[in-house]
């Protein structure tokens, strides 16, 4: 695979990623390439450095004093790490969904509404109306809260606020979401449902997952990675990498002998 | 239920209901039964001295508010005031008034009705009474009046408690004839400091509070705040900032004297601010109450959860947004909680006041920042230190006033931040 002819036809492209906590290397030289259109599924055991190298792709890791990022990420060709790079406009561009459900603590209408206002994407207060209606549409969660939008975010139910999350990220308009095991703290309902809405987003974004759950993995993606004491172990089409992997720890995963 | 003999080597099932457990778990009951008791005799014990605090404040201080008044029957035209009553109406008045021997008359009055020694029953500054009522209405100057004027202190402690018994007789001959009135003492209120007990008022002193707490807040919030939210949020980790974080926290715990002593040697003697005034007062209350605002805020800035913030970084909020928007809304009621704690502190301190000169006879309430002044607190140990027994009541009067502004000044603080709880 020679990836550094292709860097530009990518939505992202990672070359040569180290990151450092400390004198601590958590990722070792990853090289991978994400597509428009896919929903490509970062997994490895816990601690494998998944979630270190997700949070690179829209420098979340700057809020960490001690981490420390080398190589090269390019968005549409364009070197995130940049000094010239600005992180405000990059996170609007590459949004978040965390691990454990975090909306603001106002009304479920200001959760969403909050990043079209910072970012001045509404012109008035219909538009940002239209905004939140349709994020909450295309979130799966409208018909649950239309009738409710100025009650608290943080009173809803565990997988409505992870949905009320994905609202949030998606009014913005980004390019790319990332996901930062979306399910971990939610019930198998609750997870088949952003299951589906991650199925219904996918021909609009680049979605990048990271799980845990090897069948979510399976039913999600497109695209797999595995990850294994902070290297990128293999990567490939969902089914190669589950039916048919190529290297033997992966197998070894895969088939549950550790993990 | 059969009895099987223990297997040797495997240790015998535990006995719930045997001796050893009863008797353990009845240990057990009685340590949550005395756990309970002590608690409760404890928050006992507290309300019952708030309540004793309370009583004995109320008991004492509900005098002070009111004032022993005798009837002076006054006969204008025979004083023979040199007064033009046309110059009475207008802005000439006090100067009309103070050219008139007012004082010789009301003493006089005083005899003529109560006999030799008539004008000891009455206060030193009665007169002022009848100044007032004469301003009030000019046509007094042609007619004999009967006024109500202020009782001498010693008097007003013989009606209201237990005075010599010369002054008792005094009261009960004054009683029978009904010369003798209680009123409430408006004069308290809108009074300054005087050497005589039947005249003081402590508006001077709320004022003078007033403008000093006022200096305090708005250099130590806004101060404090900032500074909290830098070290926070922004200030890299080294050691410099140890040291700074170290720095603050002794700051908090120093003698509120040695801030006197500091605010003496730095805004008197080296900035030649006036001594005695309200903005040097402030600005050493601020120095003293801005760590305590630090420590508060810094504290409930940390307790936001790392999520929040997470959350708004990972939509492209910069560091300012998360800031304003997410951290401090979160934050206020901690910050705010901390500033009652902080102003509170400073509203009852007399130590570092009297250092820079707060303790000065004042008798006219401060106009502005820069005018002498001094604090209800200083006024109250002033009170408290004179030997004429008519200060008692005041000082329990005033003490009274100093905690109401102290409730005042919490209820907004309160409902501040619960108006900012209730945002969400």
């Amino acid at each position: 695979m020679n990836a550094e002819t292709s860097i530009t036809r990518h939505k992202i492209s990672a070359r040569h990623v180290n990151v450092f906590y400390g004198d601590n290397q958590a990722i070792r030289d990853v090289s991978i390439d994400f597509d428009r259109d896919v929903v490509t599924a970062l997994i490895g055991p816990s601690g494998c450095g998944k979630s270190t190298f997700l949070r690179t792709l829209n420098r979340m890791n700057d809020t960490i004093p001690t981490a420390r990022v080398e190589g090269e990420i390019d968005l549409d060709g364009e070197d995130i790490y940049a000094p010239e790079m600005d992180v405000v406009q990059l996170r609007a561009r590459v949004g978040m969904v965390f691990q454990k459900p975090n909306p603001f603590p106002k009304s479920i209408f200001e959760n969403v509404a909050y990043g079209p206002r910072i970012h001045g994407l509404a012109a008035n207060h219909n538009q940002l109306g239209e905004i939140v209606e349709r994020s909450l549409k295309r979130a799966g969660l409208w018909d649950e809260v239309k009738d409710r939008l100025s009650d608290s975010g943080t009173a809803l139910s565990g997988g409505q606020q992870q949905r009320l999350c994905i609202a949030r990220a998606i009014a913005v308009d980004p390019e790319v979401i990332l996901m930062d095991e979306p399910c971990s703290a939610l019930d198998p309902i609750a997870t088949a449902k952003i299951e589906e809405l991650i199925h219904e987003l996918k021909g609009r974004y680049a979605i990048v997952i990271v799980t845990h759950n090897m069948q979510q993995a399976a039913r999600v993606s497109q695209r797999t990675a595995f990850f294994h004491l902070g290297a990128l172990v293999e990567s490939g089409t969902t089914s190669d990498i589950f039916t048919n992997p190529r290297q033997e720890r992966t197998k070894d995963y895969i088939t549950g002998r550790y993990g | 239920m059969t009895e099987h003999a223990p297997l040797p080597g495997v240790p015998a099932p535990t006995d719930w209901r045997g001796a050893t457990h009863q008797r353990r778990m009845a240990k057990r009951y009685a340590a949550e039964r005395r756990f309970r008791w002590l608690g409760l005799a404890a928050v006992l014990l507290s309300a019952g001295f708030l309540v004793m605090l309370l009583v004995s404040m109320l008991a004492g201080g509900l005098n002070g508010f009111v004032q022993t008044q005798i009837a002076l029957p006054i006969d204008f035209p025979a004083a023979r005031f040199a007064i033009d009553p046309a110059k009475l109406r207008g802005p000439a008045a006090d100067l009309a008034l103070a050219a008139a021997d007012l004082t010789g008359a009301t003493d006089a009055a005083a005899i003529v009705a109560y006999g030799p020694g008539g004008e000891t029953l009455i206060s030193d500054g009665a007169w002022t009474q009848v100044r007032d009522q004469l301003k009030a209405d000019p046509s007094l100057l042609d007619k004999r009046v009967r006024l109500w004027v202020p009782a001498a202190d010693r008097i007003d402690i013989a009606a209201k408690r237990d005075g010599a018994p010369a002054d008792e007789a005094i009261v009960a001959k004054l009683t029978a004839a009904h010369a003798l009135t209680t009123r409430f003492n408006a004069s308290f209120l809108t009074g300054s400091d005087s050497t005589d007990p039947t005249m003081v008022g402590i508006w001077g002193a709320l004022k003078g509070s007033l403008f000093t707490m006022l200096v305090t807040l708005l250099l130590a919030f806004p101060v404090g705040l900032f500074s909290a939210l830098y070290l926070e949020e922004y200030a890299p980790r080294n050691r410099w900032t140890d040291l700074i974080e170290v720095s603050i926290n002794n700051l908090a715990a120093v003698p509120s004297i040695i801030f006197g002593l500091l605010g003496l040697a730095v805004f008197l003697n080296t900035f030649h601010l006036p001594r005695s005034a309200a903005i040097v007062g402030g600005l050493t209350l601020a120095l003293m109450t801005m760590p305590v605002i630090v420590i508060a805020s810094r504290n409930a800035i940390k307790a936001v959860p790392p999520s929040i913030r997470e959350a708004a970084f990972g939509i492209g909020a910069s560091p300012v947004q998360v800031v304003f928007h997410h951290v401090l809304p979160l934050a206020m009621p901690g910050i705010l909680t901390g500033t009652i704690i902080g102003m509170a502190r400073a509203l009852g301190e007399t130590a570092p006041l009297l250092m820079i000169g707060m303790r000065a006879f004042i008798t006219a309430p401060p106009g502005g920042l820069r005018d002498p002044a001094t604090v209800l607190p200083v006024q109250i140990f002033l009170w408290s230190d004179q030997v004429n027994r008519g200060f008692v009541e005041k000082t329990s009067a005033a003490i009274l006033v100093l905690l109401v502004f102290l409730l005042a000044m919490n209820g907004i603080a309160i409902y501040l931040r619960n108006r900012f709880e209730s945002r969400w």
